[in-house]
């Protein structure tokens, strides 16, 4: 608690260029550019491959990838292959983090659209296009912002991995703190890296609020 | 008027789902497709709207191949009923049933107006416009289902097992109603159902397919009871085809007599049972207007001295009908003396039916 007290309560922490609001804003620009990318990447990828379900295999690649890639390991070699002082390392790896839950959520969530509404769907003379969009889209609309949830706060824990590699973001106070031992600036960084992989889950809460029908809410 | 000229269906697996299919569907009418599954009703209806493409041989909708129609453009103008209804779940029900005026370009304020309208003809309460479809009843979905096929007022509907996911008396009230709305219609309507009775009662043409999608029969349903065309056919009626058929007869002609005077009446006129010895005794009641023979011939079994009591709309009695009369009409419809199918299942044990006629003699 002390040290929560020693981090939050010195006024120098909330101020300059190593203060907390300039580095939440690094790390969230980071964040937000990885995501974005990714997001751009894999929901038109996934409601693709879901819609025509050519590709699938592309899908199951990509979600066992997921799991044995070493992020920190892909940032080295990232850093090796690009060089420091860009912020390509950083951005490479935390969109290959962040592109699987996306494309494996949206697909699945476009494949498990009941066939039956699928097939009224065409019935009715709606294209094929008009299908994806205004049929398997709203109705998977769940599952894609579930991928996009889980994805945006993976990245947001891990855009901490910046400041290995001399970035800024939250991660510079644990790695600086970790380097000083000054344990006060490790914890306080960790806390608000998760405080803002909350806010995160947050907003997605009240985006699905906004977004996805209450008809298909309620029949998940 | 759509037909289907030596039409064939054959899946990738080489199953062969139609063979050879040629026939006619009248304009106007209910056309039904009756058939065991797996006999092919499904993929014939599925041909004529394109959801599947006939592997040879044409299905022309007033003339035209359908496969010279763009798909999408072809359905639009098709109305189409599946077995789940298949809402779209994620809209409203008035958008659902707005579904095609909105493909057609219609602005959203008259696609509305038209979608309600369509509600309260399948007789749902516009209070459940603004609902989705999670927040219906089974019944009441199919109806959206059907509203929704309406919706851009198409010519011609196709119907796939509508009614066969709801229960009995629910699915007899949707029955009804799409008897009435085809009088008011006059839809060009395939129906497709494996219940034979479903498809005697909606049907002013029915055509009862074989597995391998061959046509076994086609003729209106009192035709098909009195004169099944061969065994598969008469199998598939099931029993009492005799009672069934009176059903397309009408009451109409049966001759009445003035009600006897121990037939008692209410202060309106209404029946109320026969006098005897011990009270009031039961009696049955039809509207020769209305009714059919069988419901007559019900009427008269019901009362102890076997005479049915005729009533006009309100409820009054008109006359009554001895088992004589009832049996001069029975005379004058009995099937033709000659037909393929005069013998019937009465009395055989067991309810399958032994035909006569040119079957006879045939092994069980
Ligand atoms: N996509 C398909 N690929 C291969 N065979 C199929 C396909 N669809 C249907 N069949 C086969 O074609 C035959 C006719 O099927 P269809 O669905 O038209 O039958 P149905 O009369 O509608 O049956 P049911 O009353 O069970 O709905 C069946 O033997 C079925 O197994
Ligand atoms: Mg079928």
């Amino acid at each position: 608690m002390n040290w929560l007290a020693d981090f939050f309560g010195d006024a120098a922490h909330w101020s300059g260029p190593d203060g907390i609001p300039v580095r939440l804003l690094e790390h969230l620009e980071f964040s937000a550019a990885a995501f974005l990318v990714a997001a751009l990447i894999a929901v038109p990828l996934g409601l693709l491959i879901g819609h025509t379900g050519r590709g699938a295999l592309l899908v199951v690649v990509a979600a066992n990838a997921a799991r044995a890639l070493p992020t920190l390991g892909l940032l080295v070699l990232v850093v090796l292959l690009a060089g420091v002082g860009t912020v390509l390392p950083v951005l490479i790896p935390l969109i290959v983090l962040a592109v699987p839950p996306i494309l494996v959520n949206t697909y699945e969530g476009v494949r498990g659209v009941d066939a039956d509404l699928r097939d009224a769907a065409y019935g009715m003379g709606l294209r094929g296009r008009q299908v994806l969009f205004q049929t398997l889209t709203p109705v998977a609309l769940p599952l894609i912002l579930l991928g996009l949830r889980l994805a945006a706060i993976q990245v947001v824990s891990t855009a901490t991995v910046a400041a290995f590699v001399g970035l800024g973001g939250l991660g510079r106070f644990i790695i600086d703190g970790l380097a000083t031992k000054t344990y006060a600036d490790v914890i306080g960084g960790a806390v608000l890296v998760a405080a803002l992989a909350l806010a995160v889950q947050f907003a997605f809460v009240l985006l699905d609020r906004v977004v996805v029908s209450p008809g298909v809410r309620q029949v998940r | 008027m759509i037909t289907f000229e030596d039409v064939t269906k054959r899946y990738r697996d080489g199953t062969v789902a139609v063979d050879d299919l040629s026939m006619e569907v009248p304009t106007g009418a209910i056309t039904v497709f009756v058939g065991p599954s797996g006999c092919g009703k499904t993929t014939s209806l599925r041909m004529i709207n394109r959801m599947i493409d006939a592997t040879s041989g044409r299905i022309t909708l007033d003339g035209q191949d359908v496969r010279e129609i763009d798909p999408a453009t072809l359905r639009r103008g098709i109305g189409y009923v599946i077995q789940q209804a298949g809402l779209f779940p994620h809209r409203k029900i008035v958008d659902n049933v707005a579904t095609v005026p909105y493909l057609l370009g219609w602005n959203k304020k008259k696609a509305r107006a038209r979608a309600m309208e369509l509600l309260e003809l399948v007789g749902l309460d516009p209070g459940l416009a603004r609902r989705y479809p999670f927040q219906l009843s089974g019944g009441q979905q199919q109806r959206v289902g059907v509203a929704r096929a309406l919706a851009a007022d198409p010519p011609v509907l196709l119907m796939d097992e509508p009614f066969s996911a709801v229960d009995p008396i629910v699915r007899a009230s949707l029955q009804d109603e799409l008897l009435r709305l085809q009088s008011e219609l006059r839809k060009t309507i395939v129906f497709v159902t494996h219940d034979i009775d479903e498809a005697v009662k909606l049907g002013d043409t029915v055509a009862v397919l074989r597995v391998g999608g061959r046509l076994a029969q086609m003729a209106g349903p009192a035709t098909l009871l009195t004169e099944p065309a061969d065994d598969f056919v008469r199998e598939f009626l099931g029993r009492d085809r005799g009672i069934r058929r009176l059903s397309f007869i009408s009451a109409k002609e049966v001759r009445l007599s003035p009600a006897p005077s121990d037939l008692e009446t209410d202060e309106n006129g209404g029946p109320l049972g026969w006098r005897t010895a011990d009270g009031l005794a039961a009696y049955g009641t039809f509207n020769p207007e209305t009714d059919s023979l069988r419901v007559a011939l019900d009427a008269a079994l019901l009362s102890p001295n076997g005479t049915a009591v005729a009533v006009d709309e309100e409820g009054r009695v008109r006359g009554v009908a001895g088992r004589d009369a009832i049996d001069e009409l029975l005379a004058e419809y009995a099937p033709p003396a000659a037909g393929p199918a005069r013998g019937g299942a009465s009395g055989s044990g067991g309810g399958s039916s032994s035909g006569a006629g040119d079957s006879e003699g045939a092994p069980a």
